[in-house]
């Protein structure tokens, strides 16, 4: 069975909403899954004075146990954080820190996300089919534990800082993404399929990033390595146009890779007479 | 207020008490011989009363401590306290906030904890943050063995007016301790250097680390201060500087009259590192344990290593800098005017490098094969080499070989090849226990009313849960952790704060502080031109640099006369 979550109201303040998550609401029925409680703003209230919830036969291709959100949910935070197992999905846009910390199990959002979505996450998957806020699986401030595992594509455009920190894993972002993409990123692969603000793979010391867009410049502590016919995403995707690619960042003694469509930055033809 | 605390075991060791099953009677904050049948009874029988619980070192306030809160928001993420109808909320982890840091001692049992490392320029501001701590009673060592002036004055050989100089600072910044830290080095980094044995001249001072020890040691002596000089080793973190430390010991050997020590090394498990780099790292602990089993002029506090995330802060400004070229983290480095350095960097200690496995080893080993425990204390540096909640932790390290034996498992192989652990039986008792935790410590700090249950003393009392009668902590290690972590009762100054681990009342602590009454006054305030040159050279006016009494919430002076 899947549980359905249908907001009462309109929400006004941020709502810390840790509860909802494949694993608590495991064997609880509708009345138990009510009285757990949330934080909004600075009152704890139970789950049934903001929800309506109710049960329903799981959707096909829905992994349980499964929860699904209808409504917007932007004001709601930590939903899903630190789930191993089953699938949310959202029919609406969804707040900050959505999955922290993950290991396991699928969310699906269908609208935006708020920003740290998948912080640090562990494993698992997370589809945005709208925007994703800044500070994409970034760790939280201050932390060098960036995402070490796990997938997570988006639709639409992300903010800046995506996949800070990163060690392992991947991010596809459809649209475009902000600054400083991959800042600080050990390992793990950033792939941008629209354009990209710029700075991109600062302090990276290991890892690759793909930018198939338009990006103004590179990095001055990036060196270019040399002309690619194709490069690979994962198992099943490979890029195949043809891409500068730039190691760094040589501040940290960086060995990432930094690969730029050749076709979409006319304006970096001047790298290849190094070549 | 009445108390009496009835038929627990008490462990006392400066009054030789051990484990006897007594009455401990409490009246107006102070331990006394009687009370009246009023008095409130506190059944500790089945249960172990000591003296509350004495810290040597533990950097809890402070400009370094609080640039360290600042730099390290993912530390205090994971650990959130929240408030209760008594406490305030506040953060840790391995830097806790002010409030936290109070509780948290308290929830184990210790009432009295001295930060050992204040820059004299940032006193008001470490004041202004022991006031904030609660329950516990506490003191700041300000930094001395880099200070220009006193410099100046062992240069010049004028021991005299540097005492008087020292005993102005002491009063100046509400000080406790004469703390050195890397002699010179500090000095030396303010333009990219350091020193690198106590020999090596210190640059445009022309003296060397030896002859800052010396004097300073010299000047110890004069002012009478309770505590010895606490110092902080010359190549403190450096593969081969047990000779260095074995030197810095035997550089003030012909100090001592056979009475009180004259020299505290701090956190030795940093300066008894064997070998020549990192691949060829080694334990010193065996050399040292040696020397001090012959000599009765020092005394040490081990710095054991807790596996972690920490935060390392010292006034060692080109030793952080080095662990930061080591580890490639985030750092803050900083250069206190004429006075010291500093630095920070977060640190992770983990069981499967050798280096750090070995640095564990090495803090267990002082503490075992030094055979006085009133020679080597308990401490983690906190948080250099681990946060102060590790205690039970070390405890039962030091307790069970069994615990030992647990931990060495999971160590790097390398490590545990090169420990000496498994060939040491020797298991601590709740008696030395009490010692190198409370007794040993005040009477290194010479606090006499404080660290033992003594008729006149502090009533500030730890009771566990522990029945010296039936647990053995050598096999059953947990329960002992478990009771050291969470005291049945904390009394600090006849008030029951915490009960079964939880905090029942929010009281504040007093700051100590030595006031040393010099025959003659310091040349500091007396004559115009060093107070021109102050004006002119230091940031801070002349009148705006004392810490003034009433700037304590609870000022605790202690009288002190000197010779010079």
């Amino acid at each position: 069975m899947m549980i359905v979550l249908t907001p009462i109201r309109e929400f006004k303040v941020p709502i810390f909403a840790e509860c909802i998550s494949p694993e608590v609401f495991e064997g609880k029925n509708i009345v138990q899954i009510g009285q757990l409680p949330v934080y909004e703003g600075n009152r704890e209230k139970k789950l049934q004075e903001l929800f309506k919830i109710e049960e329903a036969k799981t959707a096909e291709g829905v992994a349980e146990p499964a929860i699904t959100i209808q409504g917007d949910v932007s004001k709601l935070k930590y939903i899903g954080a630190g789930m191993t197992k089953g699938e949310i999905v959202i029919n609406g846009s969804v707040g900050m820190y959505l999955g922290e910390e993950m290991k396991g199990g699928k969310i699906t959002v269908y609208g935006n996300a708020g920003g740290w979505a998948g912080s640090a996450m562990k494993g698992g998957t997370i589809e945005i089919h709208g925007d994703a806020g800044d500070y994409l699986a970034a760790p939280y401030r201050g932390s060098t534990q960036g995402m070490s595992g796990g997938k997570i594509i988006v639709y639409g455009n992300a903010g800046v800082d995506a996949g800070a920190y990163m060690r392992k894993g991947i991010i596809k972002v459809h649209g475009n993404a902000g600054q400083f993409v991959g800042v600080g990123m050990h390992d793990g692969v950033i792939y941008v399929k629209g354009n990209c603000d710029g700075r991109a793979g600062s302090c990276m010391t290991g890892g690759t990033i793909v930018i198939s867009g338009f990006i103004e410049s590179i990095l001055p502590t990036f060196t270019f390595e040399g002309l690619k016919k194709k490069v690979k995403i994962e198992e099943s995707e490979v890029v195949e146009v043809p891409l500068y690619l730039f190691i760094g960042d040589l501040t940290e003694n960086g060995k990432g890779k930094l690969y730029v469509s050749k076709a979409n930055n006319p304006q970096l033809y001047y790298y290849e007479r190094f070549l | 207020m009445e108390l009496l605390i009835k038929n627990g075991y008490v462990f006392d060791p400066l009054n030789g008490i051990n484990g006897e099953k007594m009455d401990i009677a409490v009246k107006s904050g102070k331990i006394v011989e009687k009370v009246s049948k009023k008095a409130k009874v506190i059944d500790a029988s089945g249960m172990t009363v000591m003296p509350g619980g004495v810290d040597i070192h533990s950097h809890i306030a402070g400009g370094k401590v609080n640039s360290g809160r600042m730099l390290r928001p993912e530390d205090h993420f994971r650990d959130v306290e929240k408030k209760t109808a008594v406490t305030r909320s506040g953060v840790g982890y391995s830097i806790p906030s002010t409030f936290t840091t109070g509780y948290r001692y308290a929830r184990m049992g210790w009432t009295t904890v001295m930060d050992p490392a204040m820059p004299p320029l940032e006193a008001k501001h470490t004041h202004e943050e022991l006031s904030d701590i609660p329950i516990i009673d506490k003191a700041s060592y300000p930094l001395l063995g880099d200070w220009w002036f006193v410099l100046e004055y062992l240069r010049d050989g004028r021991i005299e007016e540097c005492a008087r100089h020292v005993a102005w600072m002491l009063k100046a910044t509400k000080g406790y301790a004469i703390k050195i830290v890397n002699p010179g080095g500090l000095e030396a980094w303010g333009f990219g250097r350091n020193v690198h044995s106590i020999n090596d001249p210190i640059p445009n001072f022309c003296i060397t680390p030896r002859e800052i020890i010396r004097g300073l040691c010299k000047v110890n002596k004069l002012l009478h201060l309770p505590h010895t000089i606490h110092l902080h080793t010359n190549n403190l973190g450096m593969p081969g500087n047990y000779l260095t430390t074995l030197e810095t010991m035997r550089c003030v050997e012909d100090m001592y009259d056979g009475g009180k020590p004259v020299m505290h090394i701090t956190h030795c498990q940093f300066s008894a590192f064997k070998g020549e780099d990192w691949r060829t790292f080694d334990t010193g602990a065996e050399e040292i344990a040696e020397y001090m089993n012959a000599h009765s002029h020092v005394t040490l506090d081990m710095g054991q290593v807790i596996f972690t995330d920490t935060t390392t802060m010292t006034a060692d400004g080109p030793f952080q800098y080095t662990l930061y070229t080591l580890t490639g983290n985030k750092w803050v480095n900083h250069d206190v005017e004429t006075e010291t350095s500093s630095g920070i960097v977060p640190f992770q200690y983990r069981p499967k490098s050798a280096v750090h496995a070995t640095q564990w080893s090495i803090g267990l080993e002082l503490a075992l094969l030094i055979k006085d425990p009133w020679k080597i204390f308990l401490t983690t540096d906190h948080p250099n080499a681990g946060p102060f909640i590790g205690y039970p932790q070390v405890i039962a390290w030091l307790m069970s070989c069994k615990a030992r034996e647990e931990t060495l498992k999971k160590l790097h192989p390398k490590a545990r090849k090169k420990s000496l652990l498994p060939t040491i039986n020797r298991e601590f008792s709740l008696y030395d226990i009490a010692v190198v935790t409370r007794a040993g410590q005040a009477l290194a700090l010479g606090l006499t009313f404080k660290g033992h249950l003594g008729v006149g003393a502090d009533a500030d009392i730890a009771i566990y849960n522990i029945n010296p009668e039936k647990l053995d902590p050598s096999r059953d290690y947990e329960a002992v952790i478990k009771a050291f972590g969470c005291a049945a009762y904390t009394i600090k100054g006849g008030d029951i704060v915490v009960e079964n681990g939880e905090v029942l009342k929010h009281v504040p602590g007093a700051t100590l502080w030595v006031n040393v009454e010099t025959c003659k006054p310091c040349e500091m305030e007396v004559d115009e031109g060093l107070k021109r040159r102050f004006r002119e050279y230091w940031t801070v006016e002349y009148e705006n640099y004392p810490v003034d009494e009433h700037y304590l919430a609870i000022s605790r002076k202690i009288n002190v006369k000197a010779d010079v």
